[in-house]
């Protein structure tokens, strides 16, 4: 009778825990382990949407990987992103943290500043920036070329293009600023003070009191700069079709990656091959070889997090 | 007996387990959308069919309503409920998806998607719909039009107007260059286009002609039309490396390229030009003095109201073809009707009477300002129209005009193709025959992947 109450108590205290966790089970198992099942399964289906999928084995990721010719430089480019933009994009947003959080007047208006690019809408705002930086006609080169400087072909350019949407990007930088500013007014002000009573030089101060304070922000700066440029759709889209001047519409088919596949990204591919091309077995192998990378990336950092912080121990 | 594994799961672990399983295979089954069949109804009896478009402007709204009203006046029983503005997107989703809120009969401007809807049966084959209603479709509609409706065999799409290309030039920029009138060979055209440019400092006051794939409607298959090529061999390989056209059209547009300045001067020129579809078109402004474009142009650059007098005629043609000079390239919307209709003889009906009946094809064709898509409607007297666009009604009707055919995997085989274009006029690619072979090869990479 003992047994049977202890085990009948083990059963109600289990069925509860099931019962508070069931929202995370239940937001778990939709969101994010069926579509992660399903992506797998159908990475190794021929499946175009209309006719019910059937067994291809490895072929998409033998197409992928050898015969789809924008995987590489999708691919290259994402990883340039991921690098580059998001790099530059921590810097400068800390920079600009530290410079609001150290000037005495007007923080106000460089904090408003600042930010508002943020709340632009991301079609409005690439649209803004091709025509600012259009070769031709953009009033930037314009002052480039009165300054008797070289005027470049931004997204008209291959070899420019990637530059200017990190030019877009660090033009937005108000999330991070805001993020960094926050940080950065939460170290504690003792810490400034006995170091510099050491004789701690202002590089120094930023290095060993600073940074170690926020590391954990500047990871959290990285690790989502790094998912958020892995989904990086809307703006080298809308950069590619409004500098090739082919405006889609009805009937019109558009390959993104203008110019010369120089703005295609791994997302990009994934609409391209699962509602262009119909072939969402290949679309699958794509997504997966995002979510790969990104939980390498994500893995990699935060091993490289502890000897941030070590470092500044 | 218990099993290593049985030991190391619990039961109640397994058994979740089993469920979960049992429940991912159903929601994956049920993804992956059924097309049923069903022209058991009854069109005489009183039905309402949903038809999705894609026209969106009021005018082409008001046209689309004008017509299905002459159709319902037809026919009592059916009532049809419109819905416009329908992306490609939308109707691909529809189609797979099915339900009540599915349409019945679906329009969409491109061709592209027509091999894929008739090798997946997303939409239905309409031959024994024309044989029941004595409809032969080689006689019905232009050849082009024929061929961008069927794949393999299974019409299952028809075409709903049409759009043919031709040359506009500006008649001001031709008499001031003492051209008598719009050139009707390759030759005369690359004569006439060096003619009409006029460099100003690193770019143009009038350029002759854009001829950069990337100038608006000067795609690969539109210029590539004019050389009356066979995109695939019998066996459904690509003829791209075989067919001499192909070599001949893409030598045609480099040198093009290359007299009116070269790639790199054209390009930072066409960075500086308006776009295609608003008032500050570069034929418009007279930037450019010949435009390749479709029919539609003429409307929209008289809305501009030019400061010169603008020439239709057909585009040239390759000079050991001079006696062909008059076709063009063909496309158009094309409509269907969806797999998933359980109302199919009614859609039929309706379907019917938009593509094939000549008072209301001409009828939407006046108000769309389109090209009619039947032989019949060409030729009628109730077609209202500018002269000039009598031209684009006698390419479409003429015999040698051409168009893309259907592919299993869409329009991606066109933009392998124009990839390949951009590589080639920009220097990228220098050996033609060897980039045609390695394209051609791609292409039928992706049919094999797409079958």
């Amino acid at each position: 009778m003992g047994t049977v109450t202890l085990a009948s108590k083990r059963r109600r205290a289990a069925l509860r825990t099931l019962a508070f966790m069931s929202p995370w089970i239940v937001g778990f198992s939709v969101f994010f382990a069926y579509p992660l099942i399903s992506t797998v399964y159908f990475s190794f289906m021929h499946y175009d949407g209309f006719r019910p999928p059937r067994w291809s084995g490895g072929k998409n990721w033998t197409y992928v990987f050898e015969h789809y010719p924008l995987f590489w430089p999708a691919l290259r480019n994402t990883l340039w992103l991921v690098v580059v933009m998001v790099s530059l994009r921590v810097v400068f947003g800390l920079g600009v943290g530290l410079l609001i959080t150290r000037i005495r007047t007007g923080t106000g208006v460089f904090r408003t500043l600042f930010y508002l690019p943020y709340l632009a809408p991301p079609v409005a705002a690439t649209m803004a920036f091709a025509f600012l930086l259009n070769p031709g006609t953009g009033p930037v080169n314009s002052l480039l070329e009165k300054a008797g400087l070289p005027a470049p072909g931004w997204f008209n350019d291959p070899a420019w293009s990637k530059p200017a949407l990190t030019l877009l990007a660090l033009w937005g930088i108000g999330d991070l600023m805001v993020i960094f500013m926050a940080a950065l007014l939460d170290v504690p002000a003792e810490q400034y003070e006995a170091a510099q009573l050491d004789g701690a030089s202002a590089w120094q101060r930023f290095r060993y009191v600073t940074l170690p304070n926020i590391s954990p922000i500047v990871m959290f700066a990285v690790v989502t700069g790094v998912i958020q440029t892995m989904q990086y759709y809307t703006q080298p889209l809308v950069a590619g079709k409004v500098a090739s001047g082919v405006i889609q519409g009805a009937g019109t088919q558009f390959e993104p990656g203008y110019p010369d596949k120089s703005t295609l990204t791994l997302p990009q591919l994934v609409y391209n091959l699962g509602f262009q091309r119909f072939d969402y077995g290949s679309a699958c192998v794509v997504a997966l070889v995002l979510f790969a990378l990104s939980t390498a990336f994500t893995a990699l950092l935060m091993r490289r997090r502890g000897g941030l912080i070590q470092a500044g121990d | 007996m218990p099993t290593a594994l049985s030991r190391a799961i619990p039961t109640t672990a397994r058994k979740a387990a089993c469920v979960l399983t049992a429940s991912l295979a159903l929601l994956a089954t049920a993804c992956t959308g059924q097309s049923g069949s069903g022209a058991t109804d009854d069109p005489s009896k009183d039905t309402t069919i949903t038809f999705w478009h894609a026209w969106s402007s009021p005018s082409e709204v008001k046209a689309v309503k004008a017509l299905v009203a002459g159709f319902e006046n037809a026919h009592p029983t059916i009532h049809v409920d419109i819905v416009g503005n329908m992306t490609d997107d939308k109707i691909n989703q529809a189609l797979r998806a099915g339900g009540d809120r599915a349409p019945d009969v679906i329009s969409s401007f491109t061709t592209n998607n027509v091999g894929r809807f008739c090798s997946s049966g997303a939409l239905v084959d309409l031959n024994p719909f024309f044989e029941k209603s004595g409809i032969d479709p080689e006689k019905t509609f232009p050849k082009p039009m024929n061929e961008y409706t069927r794949f393999d065999g299974n019409r299952c799409a028809v075409p709903l107007l049409g759009d043919a290309y031709g040359l506009y030039y500006n008649k001001t920029a031709f008499e001031k260059a003492g051209i008598a009138g719009p050139p009707k060979t390759w030759s005369e055209f690359e004569a006439d286009a060096k003619k009409l440019t006029v460099p100003q400092g690193s770019g143009y006051r009038q350029l002759g002609f854009m001829p950069d794939y990337h100038g608006w409607e000067s795609t690969t298959e539109h210029y590539l039309g004019q050389f009356s090529p066979t995109y695939f061999d019998e066996n459904g390989k690509s003829n791209l490396a075989k067919d001499p056209a192909f070599e001949k059209g893409f030598t045609l547009q480099k040198k093009l390229v290359d007299e009116l300045g070269g790639f790199a001067r054209l390009e930072r020129f066409r960075a500086t030009l308006g776009d295609e579809w608003g008032p500050k078109h570069p034929f418009h402004t007279g930037q450019v003095a010949m435009q390749l474009d479709g029919e539609w142009r003429l409307g929209m650059a008289e809305a501009a109201k030019p400061g010169f007098e603008i020439g239709v005629a057909p585009l040239p043609v390759p000079d050991d073809q001079a006696d062909q000079y008059g076709k063009g390239y063909i496309t158009g919307t094309i409509a269907g009707i969806a797999a998933t209709s359980r109302k199919q003889n009614a859609a039929w009906e309706f379907l019917r009477y938009i593509t094939t009946d000549t008072d209301a094809v001409v009828g939407f064709a006046n108000d769309i300002h389109n090209v009619p898509s039947t032989l019949a409607a060409l030729k009628s007297p109730k077609l209202t129209y500018d002269p000039r666009f009598k031209t684009f009604l006698d390419i479409a009707a003429d015999p040698h005009s051409t168009t893309t055919p259907a592919s299993v995997n869409g329009g991606v085989y066109l933009v392998t193709i124009q990839e390949f274009g951009y590589d080639y006029e920009s220097g990228k690619v220098t050996d033609l025959r060897a980039g045609l072979r390695k394209t051609a090869a791609q292409i039928d990479t992706d049919i094999a992947q797409a079958r």
